[in-house]
């Protein structure tokens, strides 16, 4: 085994891949009765919003067949009556990779309304200073999907960001995703039935707290990924309930995502300064929480930028709850290894760990005490990734460190 | 009952599509000819309901003409827009200053310049909106005049360069062929495209909207500036059939006062000349795909225009790697990958995501995300032989 990700189990994975193009759940929004007037409307007050505007949108299902925009003006605020009460859906959408793209508007606020059925991303907001999300709903009606869209709620270059309340359902990627932004809090949301549910990606400075995330493939995720202009690093996950994430991976081959084991509650991969606490995971069937370098995302070596650094590094779980899961690990690599190291029922341990760390920084053969993986209240499972998997071991004393708790984040507004 | 009133609710919809369709004369509306005697012209602030109001084309009978001081120009290599040709122009107003050189960014243009560019279609022997698949980028326009007996008009957008910044303003052509409207929330027209051959595909041609031409024009996201992307040294640096005679464009550009500075055509940066051709190898395929890449995609995927966020930097001047795309895994493309692992994989096209993108209809899997409906075939060609041609693997 090259790999507890899934990407490396090539056959493995192309036969996954074949069940996962399938359709699951029910049909989409009845729209016999939306309205198809509203939409011309809505794009003349976001092509003429000025500065300190607030449109505000009626209750109602509107069908929106091109995707909207907003560009180039600060102070706007879009609000609706509500995340069941004013629906805005793309299901007859005929262009637009977003169903709406939110650039360069700083002071931007956006809630109380729902994006349905976008054929890409439902709610793009990018290079934007203050941005709050607040009660809204982003949702492929039809259930999880890989015909869905990539992302739900999806700020990126984003400089104080709030998403609170919301509600994100069905995207083929994230749920809720937050790229390569500074100064974040996404707390009370709830994320199901996306391959993702939350995930913070080339970020600094996140607080995940409050949320629920459940019936996705992996529950939260703090990732870094290559060949970007800002790795991310500072992130606490705390007092959210990550519970039952054990939907098939239905993302696209080649998305990062797309090798997120299912059952997977917590996952950081090559991220630092990652303090998970006082949430409560259960069930989650391959492991509750995984801790990751890309040397187990199975990509080409090539294709890195050789100032990527893989190794996630200050990484603290303490005061969690955990309670069941490990079970039933998708991919028969992990499998075969939960039955040989804890028997026909036994279950991999809480906190799941690929074993990679940087040469390069061992002292004396070990890595210097603030830059470990230390893990309170529950047991760590070490890999060995680096040697190809061959001595994977129960190594929870090794980890039996913590490391100073991370400040709050704090937003401007 | 309830399903054929959707239907036909859905079909008035889309009828309602093109943007203030109630305002397109019918075709036995009397038209305002008048409007096109108006000199080319200047408009400090606002949104002219007309294209006719800039002044910068004249009809004379069945030609499209331009305006006197209005300047056509072409690029080496072009975007591609559904195999719409189009006619460039450029005027500055009397008094102004030239536009001022740089190497690579887009010329400074003084306060007052007006870029227009008209997209339209050969006509066929068919219906109206049946139009012919065209790769010869002068054909039916004489240097001087657009032959409107053989060419259906789609749209044409200004681009002006105000005191506080350039700004967008689409117009589309009415049905009659001799008169505009202004569709700042941008249009569907439904076009079926007639190859040589015989083979028709249906063409759902958009006028894009405001915000729409931003996601392309902004190249800077840092300042939000819209900018134009074509007039660039190397882009013209190449010779255009003048209603008097062949010229390298920046020589003629600096001869009539449209811009200043810069080094001798021969000493400037040039991008090839690529119309289509297919059967290219060595650095004249280089060549061929990285002024395809550049004016296609680079708007976008540099590293301060809007697609900075997917780490793949796609300007003549990057160098192959990672950033180019050479075994990157994607970042946020969701379907955009087609299930392939990397952006490009040396040697292997149909496993580059590259490819896959620039061959997608989907509105969330294409590349470039907006602009066209139908797949540029000998733009897909010319990609995946490029990346035939690498040596290596991931």
């Amino acid at each position: 085994m090259s790999s507890f990700w899934r990407a490396a189990l090539a056959g493995f994975s192309a036969l996954f891949m074949l069940q996962a193009c399938g359709q699951q759940g029910g049909d989409t929004r009845d729209l016999t009765d939306a309205d198809r007037e509203y939409q011309h409307v809505l794009m003349e007050a976001l092509l003429d919003a000025q500065e300190g505007s607030v449109i505000e949108l009626p209750a109602g299902v509107f069908i929106i067949e091109r995707g909207l925009s907003l560009a180039n003006v600060d102070d706007v605020t879009i609000r609706g009556a509500g995340l069941d009460e004013t629906v805005l859906s793309f299901a007859e959408q005929r262009a637009g990779a977003e169903g709406l793209l939110v650039t360069s508007a700083d002071n931007f606020t956006i809630e109380d309304l729902a994006i349905e059925d976008s054929i890409g991303d439902a709610l793009k907001i990018t290079g934007s200073e203050n941005v709050i999300i607040r009660r809204v709903r982003t949702e492929w009606t039809s259930g999880a999907s890989t015909d869905n869209g990539a992302y739900g709620i999806y700020p990126v270059l984003t400089t104080n960001v709030l998403i609170e309340e919301s509600v994100a359902i069905g995207a083929s990627d994230a749920g809720i995703y937050v790229g390569q932004s500074d100064n974040i809090v996404v707390r009370n949301n709830r994320a199901e039935y996306n391959v993702a549910g939350i995930e913070i990606e080339n970020s600094m400075n996140a607080d995940v707290y409050g949320n629920t995330a459940t019936h996705n493939t992996g529950g939260i995720l703090v990732f870094n990924m290559p060949n970007l202009p800002r790795p991310g690093h500072g992130t606490r996950v705390f007092d959210n309930d990550v519970f039952e994430n054990n939907t098939r991976n239905f993302g696209h081959e080649g998305t990062p995502v797309a090798n997120v084991p299912a059952g997977t509650g917590i996952l950081v991969n090559s991220n630092d300064d990652v303090e998970i606490f006082d949430n409560r995971v259960s069930n989650n069937r391959t492991a509750n929480v995984i801790i990751s370098s890309l040397h187990s995302a199975g990509f080409s070596e090539l294709g890195v930028e050789s100032d990527f650094d893989p190794y996630p590094e200050r990484i603290h779980i303490h005061s969690n709850s955990f309670e069941g899961g490990g079970n039933n690990p998708d991919g028969m690599d992990l499998q075969a290894l939960r039955i040989a190291l804890f028997g026909p029922t036994g279950r991999i341990p809480d906190v799941l760990w690929d074993g990679y760390v940087n040469a390069d920084r061992m002292v004396d053969g070990a890595l210097p005490d603030d830059l470990r993986l230390c893990v309170s209240g529950a047991q760590v499972l070490n890999a060995d990734g680096p040697g190809d998997y061959g001595n994977p071991r129960v190594a929870t004393d090794e980890h039996d460190c913590s490391h100073e708790p991370r400040e709050a984040v704090e937003l401007p507004f | 009952m309830k399903r054929a009133i959707a239907l036909l609710a859905a079909a008035l919809a889309l009828a309602a599509c093109g943007n203030d369709a109630a305002n397109t004369p019918p075709a036995s509306a009397p038209v305002d000819m008048a409007a096109w005697d108006n000199d080319p012209a200047f408009h400090t602030s606002g949104n002219p309901a007309r294209l006719e109001d800039w002044g910068q084309f004249r009809i004379e009978g069945e030609r499209l003409v331009l305006a006197q001081g209005v300047t056509p120009y072409a690029l080496n290599t072009a975007l591609f827009s559904d195999y719409a040709l189009k006619l460039r122009t450029v005027w500055l107003p009397d008094g102004a200053q030239p536009a001022q050189w740089h190497d690579d960014e887009t010329f400074d243009f003084p306060v007052g310049t007006v870029i227009t560019k008209t997209f339209y279609y050969p006509r066929t022997a068919g219906s109206f909106d049946a139009v012919a698949l065209e790769l010869d980028p002068n054909a039916h326009f004489d240097g001087a005049a657009l032959d409107l007996s053989a060419v259906r008009l789609i749209e044409t957008r200004i681009l002006v360069r105000r005191e506080e910044g350039w700004a967008a303003i689409p117009y589309v052509w009415n049905d009659d062929q001799r008169s505009t409207r202004l569709a700042r929330s941008g249009a569907f027209v439904d076009l079926t495209l007639l190859e040589a051959g015989g083979r028709s595909q249906a063409l759902a041609y958009q006028v894009p909207d405001v915000n729409q031409c931003a996601q392309c024009h902004v190249t800077d996201a840092s300042d939000g500036e819209i900018r134009p992307i074509g007039p660039r040294a190397r882009h013209l640096n190449g010779d255009y059939p003048y209603a008097d005679g062949e010229q390298n464009q920046l020589d003629h550009w600096r001869a009539a006062g449209l811009l200043t500075g810069g080094p001798q055509a021969d000493a400037a940066p040039r991008n090839a000349v690529w119309h289509g051709e297919l059967e290219l190898s060595g650095l004249a395929l280089e060549g061929a795909a990285r002024a395809y890449i550049d004016i296609n995609c680079a708007h976008c995927h540099s590293r301060t225009g809007h697609a900075r966020t997917s780490g793949l930097y796609l300007e003549p001047a990057d160098p192959a790697g990672p950033g180019l795309g050479v075994c990157k895994p994607p970042i946020a493309a969701g379907r955009g990958t087609g299930n392939r692992r990397y952006s490009i994989v040396p040697g292997d096209s149909h496993a580059s995501i590259f490819t896959f993108r620039m061959e997608s209809l989907r509105a969330d899997a294409m590349m470039p995300e907006l602009g066209r409906s139908v797949a540029h075939e000998e733009g897909v060609a010319l990609v995946a032989r490029w990346i035939d041609a690498m040596a290596g693997g991931c």
